[in-house]
């Protein structure tokens, strides 16, 4: 871009690079308050006193979690759903991607499984049928329950056929000619050229599968059983004890909860997402675009 | 001459056949690569779908849907006389109309800001930051959100400092919706900026190179150049979002509101949930789910249609 160096232009940069920075600052002040709050002391948590500087420094609570068998066990289990759960999403979007890349006149009835995708990505029959489903599988409190219904990302399925449709024919039709079936120019064709989409994919559905906290409520009943994010939205107090509590009570409910034990839980379980965040980001870009390349 | 031409005749018709059975082969591979995505669609959205009959029942449990008694339009008619269900329904038009406003505007305005950074390593810290807040779950940034606007949070402790009075933010009906509409964007605006961005590297840089020499300033060269620019990006997402008109986040409000807010922020997919699966109202659940689920679909397909005809969007 152009731009003159008058006096003006330079005051309009100033400007922008303030106003820029406020909002960054902005983005981060929830998670600043919240490291804050872990490293402070109960009693000052509990007086307000805490905002971007900690006071009474200490690290009690993360040594409380070092020791907390329910949280690691949690977190493990978030875990296994990640590598299970994302393992079966991404073999599913790969194995239905590529037959709904072919054209009509290549898999005739391509439309139709089309139709059919699309179609529940549109509509549902609701969260009590749904639940009905599962338990009539006895999948309730099975590690299942949290990766077999969302076993088909649908929206992923379509990213990935997008992208498959957008390589070059030329690519395959040597393959083809040798007499390579679908398998193989799928697997040694269109998988090496795809790396950056699989890995975008790929770093959506670990994000996915790591945030979901609600399948976890409804489907596991087991305390000892339920994912890491579960497990921190139970730590807050439940609707239904809520429910009879009048303003002074909830204020006073908020003072004996431990805050400052709570924060630090929340920041440990962000670790996994902090540490691939790096990779996350070099593939958003890539992701956004490959979401809204249409022809 | 003639044995030639029963020659090349003869080539073409093996190679042909081959070629037939080969697709025919290739078309079994595709569907045996569909089966176990299909399969589970089946079962968990597709027969799932069938349970919306319950919403035309009482349903019993124990009785399945094929043995509870019909009740035909009853489930319907108890949600239109119910007070709640107006309540529930301004609620989420309310606060889902509210996060589709600002969740365009200020990612555009965001990126024009962006757009005018020539700073490179500066420019892509700020990507950095603003985008975080898009992977952490409601239940983290809900548990965050709670402490710092209670009533003796951060929010609050900076506006006695400008000597403003202190505000139960999350427990008082005129506050929890804008908290609400203003969080998600806040959460949201900067992963919304990078689809801007995108479009932002595709403006060829002579466009500005020729307008900086016609004397066009900074602010002209954003109205004509950036924003037209940016402009059919800005009409598929405006376009696409009217299905989410009945969308008020459910994960944001499960993780925010309490009964003292339920009046201004439970909305169609809280309720639902409630009656559904803790109340065990199951037909009367099903009933308002199906409600939304019948009205958004007609949504999105128009909001589809529009998008195809002014964006020249399809998604398959």
């Amino acid at each position: 871009m152009v731009q003159s160096h008058t006096l003006a232009s330079r005051m309009v940069n100033v400007v922008i690079t303030v106003l820029l920075i406020v909002i960054a600052f902005l983005s981060l002040a929830p998670m600043l308050n919240t490291i804050m709050i872990s490293i402070s002391s109960s009693a000052a948590v509990n007086a307000g006193e805490v905002n971007f500087i900690p006071i009474d420094i200490n690290f009690s609570s993360y040594e409380k979690i070092l020791n907390d068998s329910k949280f690691w066990r949690a977190f493990l289990i978030s875990v296994e759903r990640v590598v299970l759960g994302g393992g079966i999403n991404m073999l599913l979007t790969i194995l239905m991607a590529y037959p709904l890349s072919r054209s009509v006149g290549q898999f005739r009835s391509r439309n139709i499984y089309m139709w059919i995708i699309i179609f529940t990505m549109l509509f549902s029959g609701g969260i009590v049928p749904w639940y009905m489903v599962i338990s009539e599988l006895k999948l309730i409190n099975t590690i299942w329950a949290l990766v077999l219904p969302g076993a088909v990302p649908v929206f992923n399925v379509i990213l990935l056929m997008n992208f498959f449709k957008g390589i070059p024919k030329e690519l395959e039709e040597a393959a083809f000619m040798d007499g390579a079936g679908p398998l193989k120019i799928l697997f040694k064709i269109f998988l090496p050229v795809s790396l950056p989409s699989l890995a975008t994919i790929m770093l959506f559905v670990i994000v996915g599968h790591w945030n979901n906290f609600f399948d976890g409520i409804v489907l596991i009943n087991d305390s000892n059983k339920i994912p890491l994010q579960t497990y921190l939205q139970q730590l807050s107090l439940t609707r239904d004890q809520m429910q009879n509590l009048t303003v002074e009570q909830l204020q006073q409910y908020n003072k004996i909860s431990n805050t400052t034990l709570n924060s630090a839980k929340i920041l440990v379980s962000m670790i996994p997402i902090m540490l691939i965040y790096p990779f996350l980001q070099r593939y958003l870009i890539h992701g956004i675009v490959l979401g809204s390349v249409k022809e | 001459m003639n044995r030639t031409e029963v020659g090349l005749d003869m080539k073409p018709q093996v190679s042909l056949r081959k070629s037939r059975m080969r697709k025919r082969l290739d078309g079994m591979t595709y569907h045996l690569m569909l089966v176990p995505g299909m399969i589970m669609l089946f079962i968990f959205s597709i027969i799932p779908m069938f349970g919306v009959l319950m919403a035309f029942q009482r349903f019993i449990p124990a009785k399945g849907i094929s043995g509870s008694p019909w009740i035909g339009l009853d489930n319907f008619t108890y949600m239109f006389q119910l007070p709640d269900s107006k309540q529930i329904f301004v609620n989420t038009l309310v606060i889902a109309v509210g996060k589709i406003i600002l969740g365009l505007l200020v990612p555009i305005i965001f990126a024009l800001l962006l757009h005018e950074v020539r700073l490179k390593l500066f420019k892509s810290t700020v990507q950095t930051i603003v985008y975080l807040p898009h992977f952490m779950s409601w239940v983290v940034l809900g548990t965050m959100l709670t402490m710092i606007f209670s009533y003796d949070g951060m929010v609050n402790n900076f506006l006695e400092l400008l000597g403003m009075e202190r505000i139960m933010f999350l427990a008082s009906n005129t506050w929890f919706r804008p908290l609400l509409i203003i969080t998600d964007t806040w959460k949201e605006f900067g992963y919304g900026t990078i689809i801007y961005l995108a479009a932002l590297t595709a403006i060829n840089p002579a466009l500005y190179e020729s307008a900086a020499l016609d004397g066009a300033n900074r602010w002209q060269q954003m109205l004509n150049i950036t924003l037209p620019g940016i402009f059919p990006t800005i009409i598929l997402l405006g376009t696409l979002s009217l299905g989410n008109v009945l969308n008020a986040g459910f994960d944001q409000v499960f993780n925010m509101y309490n009964p003292l807010v339920y009046e201004t922020g439970d909305i169609i997919d809280t309720f639902v949930y409630r009656m559904g699966l803790i109340n065990m109202q199951y037909s009367f659940a099903t009933a308002i789910g199906l409600m939304k689920s019948v009205i958004s679909f007609v949504l999105i397909i128009i909001s589809y249609k529009l998008a195809s005809k002014y964006a020249g969007y399809r998604i398959f």
